[in-house]
């Protein structure tokens, strides 16, 4: 009687076996840059020019770094420098080019309680937040938007994880679970913008602090090497790369758009 | 509420090609899981319902507590044997349905194994006797036992499939939630969650659990066609 479903089994586990077809790589993605839709966008347009399929695994920038140090990727596509900077100079990495920016900003419901509302100084916006006490969500997953905002209080003189639990709440999720609970109690939340303009459950939140030099949050890719991941795929890989650093690439960067504004600004290197 | 009713109602009638492929990859990494469950757990279970060994209460309360699995241990587990990284990893099957299938079925072969346990158990208290008297080997003690409880062992199979197709922190990780290769209904219930699409989300919510309800529904039908036609 189990003849058949073992043979069924068998056979769909081979079948599966075979998912990956040749000319495919997988990026190990931080998750603004699909959770907005760009990728939706990009990815077509390098497929119908090259062939070559492009599966995003979207994670926070942090596990994105260790899933590649396994090995777990061909291309990293990440927004923390001095992490990214670190894993190509352990040698997982071949080589890191900036990619594409934009900025991050802080949000906030519509009453404002810590009365940050318009500011571009993100450190005295940050003081009074604390001072105030009122309700900040953090990420608190290591992300690469975790990471900055770990800069950003201590830039500001403040270690917030002393009021842990209190007004300072860290979620350990990723950028969309964080604004859903930080809308849910009133919190303010540091995101990158991209994520806010293509984030459909707003309610009262509106952008509260932006503008500040220090808000800068830069993209930069970095295929995987060959060196310490004999398993990746080298040519797909530097050729995903090598396009999106191209003014083709860039260009259709600049061309995406959600609600009328552009959420990710190009600015690779050109020769 | 009514906006995700709508917006279900909408997807299922639109026909959607992205919805489909969803909802045909969930049903064959869960079902095949499912699948794959039994012909272990089933086994499994069997054997310790019939046997007699010394810490056999043990295993009782192991098998009862591995029905509490987390999935996302799964997945950690699951992941770091798959990954390239890792003893598995010269497979490459990380990130893909295989991974997915591979971490459901050890999610739920401990529920088999302890559901169908008890069943066959209890069933085993009533035909003991019987058994011995026709002097029956193991083997044929168990393939009797499974075959008398098949109808009962059918409900321990669905709240086995019940728990693979519902979960989400094991498939999340060792597949990835990648776009056409490895997103199932509930990782893109998260993944809607996660972009505040929460209408959307509700409404694939609402999808999964109609096609509960239909598995279910098919298999209650065979059971009940079959259960006709034993007294016929």
């Amino acid at each position: 009687m189990f003849a058949k479903p073992l043979a069924a089994a068998a056979a769909a586990l081979l079948l599966t076996g075979a998912a990956f077809a040749q000319d495919s790589i997988i990026v190990q993605s931080t998750t603004s840059t699909a959770n907005s839709g760009l990728y939706d966008y990009l990815l077509p347009i390098f497929q119908d020019k090259t062939g070559i399929t492009v599966n995003v695994v979207a994670v926070g920038t942090g596990q994105a770094i260790k899933n590649a140090e396994n090995c777990d990727g061909d291309v990293l596509l990440v927004h923390a420098r001095p992490a990214e900077e670190k894993f190509v100079a352990a040698g997982y990495g071949t080589v890191r080019i900036d990619l594409m920016y934009n900025d991050f900003v802080i949000v906030g419901p519509e009453a404002d309680p810590a009365g940050v509302g318009g500011m571009e100084d993100v450190q005295a916006a940050l003081q009074k937040i604390a001072g105030t006490g009122a309700l900040f969500a953090s990420r608190g997953d290591d992300s690469g938007t975790h990471k900055k905002e770990r800069a950003l209080w201590s830039d500001a003189g403040i270690d917030p994880t002393t009021a842990s639990g209190d007004w300072y709440r860290e979620t350990g999720s990723g950028m969309g679970a964080t604004l859903n609970t930080g809308i849910g109690m009133g919190a303010y939340v540091l995101t990158d913008r991209a994520t806010w303009i293509s984030f459909a459950n707003k309610q009262d939140y509106t952008v509260q602090v932006q503008g500040d030099a220090d808000m800068f949050n830069q993209y930069g890719v970095i295929p995987v090497s060959p060196d310490k991941c004999p398993s990746v795929k080298v040519e797909a890989a530097q050729t995903f790369a090598d396009w999106l650093v191209s003014a083709e690439g860039q260009a259709a960067i600049a061309g995406y758009k959600v609600a009328d504004q552009q959420l990710f600004f190009p600015n690779a290197p050109q020769n | 509420m009514g906006e995700a009713l709508g917006l279900a109602i909408g997807l299922v009638l639109s026909g959607d090609a992205d919805l489909a492929e969803i909802v045909g990859l969930s049903l064959r990494v869960s079902l095949t899981a499912t699948g794959l469950a039994c012909l272990i757990g089933l086994p499994i279970g069997a054997l310790v319902a019939i046997g007699r060994f010394p810490g056999r209460s043990a295993v009782l309360v192991l098998m009862n507590a591995l029905m509490g699995l987390p999935p996302v241990v799964v997945g950690l587990l699951v992941y770091l044997q798959l990954s390239r990284s890792g003893p598995l990893g010269f497979l490459g099957l990380l990130y893909t349905p295989t991974a997915m299938i591979v971490a459901q079925t050890i999610l739920i072969a401990p529920i088999v194994a302890a559901l169908s346990r008890q069943v066959l158990e209890d069933l085993h208290v009533e035909y003991a006797e019987q058994f011995r008297s026709l002097c029956l080997t193991t083997t044929q003690t168990v393939q009797a036992l499974i075959w008398d409880a098949r109808y009962s062992l059918l409900t321990v199979g669905l709240a086995g499939f019940g728990r693979a197709v519902a979960e989400v922190g094991a498939v999340i990780i060792v597949g990835g939630n990648i776009d056409h290769l490895t997103r199932v209904m509930t990782t893109a219930i998260a993944l809607e969650t996660s972009k505040g699409e929460l209408a959307l989300a509700l409404a694939l919510g609402m999808i999964l659990l109609v096609i509960a309800l239909v598995v279910n529904g098919a298999v209650q039908t065979i059971r009940m066609s079959a259960v006709r036609q034993a007294h016929v």
